[in-house]
């Protein structure tokens, strides 16, 4: 059976400056994969033309056999993605966002209620269903926009810092959700913290100038008694330049 | 007060978004999103000043410059006369933000990875404003209720001007609507929009036309055709001929079309 996720060279050129330069990897059901790179090192730009909002200057990526570019609403029917920053409608209540975005992947009725209702439960939102998302603070806001690319069970999780903003408990949980969904899903997460790396994925990949340099299991990574901090800066700083 | 009632439209948003009636149309997502986008211009002042504005100005225009009681007849002809000129300006200001406030919170990227076709967004977003238009209409039937008790007008020719205003608001909104994807600067989308519009309403003014009559005949011609203030002209007069219906229809359209290959190449930007 195929990668839920295939990506293959895939490049973005913005002018003369390219911010990802043929990345290609692929992820299987029951794998997390851990995005690692410096600010500016092209994970947030690959994401989005995993989720098909950039189109690539060259490459594709599939998403459960569909094309992100030729065939993109079956692409994104089997995707849940949270956006850099966890964009969401801020006049909207939690709930009637929710139930927004559940109507346009075509849920109706009591399974619309129901799903929308599951999604505030596994991302402890029940509290604040009727406020208006302006009104919530970071945390809240990233738990929303988390509980929007949950809500249809999407076979393909791509998210974008999905603990950013949280604090200590709220990460916990985060990862213990990412965690218990794990067998049954590829997922894709972005991340700073390294710790978080060793705490969810089987896989890390770091990227840097828009090239992946190592695509190896975390515990790989910190043989020889070094920390993947350690193995992260000597990587990433491979090069005095550094990448805007 | 104001967080009470705002509390209550949400609610109403949700509640419609839960319940309301959804039929197995293709076109439902663009319906979705058309009705999120309404909810949403209600959730802020941006309706509430729109239509008290617009509701005022046709007022004053029509009783004022229109000389409305000193024609001595009853119909809505001052009222129509000023409708296209107010909607010149107050529609520009509707369309400014409708893709760069998506590109300012960033939700174009949730949006637009959603399952749903480029154009049902493009489409959903446009029906949204057209529909907020009418209602700004329909909130002056007070001044049809007037000309019905003071005299008897015809109320035939009044709805098909109704149907005109809708119309050119429609045409508007639909250029407006392109502009905005082509910008995230607020001010350049509102006076690109005023600009292109006022080309568009000007064309069959007869300071343009006899401009152009006596350099180029042909264009003087072309002009005309291409004038919105001539085709909505007849709708005033309670005449919808099939010419007028295919103008508008194939103006919108292809602005809408113009929305979709814009946005579509400038979304990530």
């Amino acid at each position: 059976m195929a990668a839920l996720i295939e990506i293959e060279k895939l490049t973005k050129r913005f002018g003369s400056f390219t911010a990802v330069d043929e990345v290609s990897f692929s992820v299987d059901r029951g794998e997390v994969l851990g995005f690692l790179g410096p600010n500016g090192a092209g994970k947030s730009t690959t994401m989005r033309m995993l989720a098909g909002f950039m189109p690539p200057t060259a490459g594709t990526a599939r998403i459960c056999g569909a094309d992100v570019a030729d065939n993109p609403v079956e692409a994104k029917r089997s995707l849940g993605f949270l956006p850099e920053g966890a964009p969401t409608y801020p006049e909207m209540s939690v709930s009637g966002f929710l139930a927004f975005t559940a109507s346009i992947r075509g849920f109706r009725g009591s399974e619309k209620a129901d799903r929308v209702a599951l999604a505030m439960a596994q991302t402890q939102l029940e509290g604040v269903r009727l406020q208006p998302i302006e009104t919530l603070s970071k945390g809240f806001k990233r738990r929303v926009g988390l509980a929007q690319a949950l809500l249809h069970d999407p076979p393909v999780l791509v998210l974008d810092e999905p603990t950013d903003g949280l604090d200590p408990n709220q990460k916990h949980e985060v990862r213990e959700l990412i965690r218990r969904m794990a067998p049954t899903k590829a997922i894709v997460i972005s991340t700073h913290i390294l710790e978080e790396v060793d705490a969810v994925c089987t896989r890390a990949i770091i990227i840097a100038r828009g090239k992946v340099i190592v695509d190896a299991p975390p515990r790989a990574l910190e043989v020889e008694g070094r920390s993947l901090e350690q193995v992260f800066r000597s990587l990433t700083l491979g090069t005095p330049k550094e990448a805007a | 007060m104001g967080g009470m009632f705002r509390r209550l439209c949400d609610l109403l948003a949700a509640g419609w978004l839960m319940w309301g009636p959804q039929a197995g149309l293709p076109c439902r997502p663009a319906l979705i999103v058309g009705r999120r986008e309404l909810a949403a211009y209600f959730a802020t002042p941006v309706a509430y000043v729109f239509i008290v504005i617009f509701l005022v100005l046709a007022g004053a225009l029509t009783f004022t410059l229109g000389g409305f009681f000193a024609r001595g007849q009853a119909d809505l002809m001052p009222f129509f006369s000023f409708v296209p000129w107010l909607f010149l300006f107050l529609v520009p200001a509707l369309t400014m933000r409708l893709w760069a406030e998506e590109r300012r919170h960033g939700t174009i990227e949730l949006l637009l990875t959603l399952p749903l076709p480029q154009w049902q967004a493009v489409a959903g977003k446009f029906l949204a404003a057209w529909a907020f238009c009418g209602i700004a209409l329909g909130l002056t039937f007070p001044l049809w209720i007037t000309v019905n008790v003071l005299g008897n007008p015809d109320n035939g020719v009044i709805l098909t001007g109704y149907v005109g205003c809708l119309l050119v608001a429609g045409a508007y909104l639909a250029v407006g609507a392109a502009v905005s994807a082509a910008t995230k600067n607020q001010v350049i989308a509102f006076v690109l929009a005023v600009a292109i519009c006022f080309v568009f309403a000007a064309a069959g003014s007869p300071v343009i036309t006899e401009f152009l009559s006596n350099r180029m005949p042909a264009l003087a011609e072309a002009a005309r055709g291409l004038s919105v203030a001539d085709r909505f002209g007849g709708f005033t007069r309670g005449v919808i001929t099939l010419r007028d219906l295919v103008y508008f229809g194939s103006f919108i359209g292809f602005w809408l079309f113009v929305n979709a290959v814009v946005l579509d190449l400038k979304k990530a930007d």
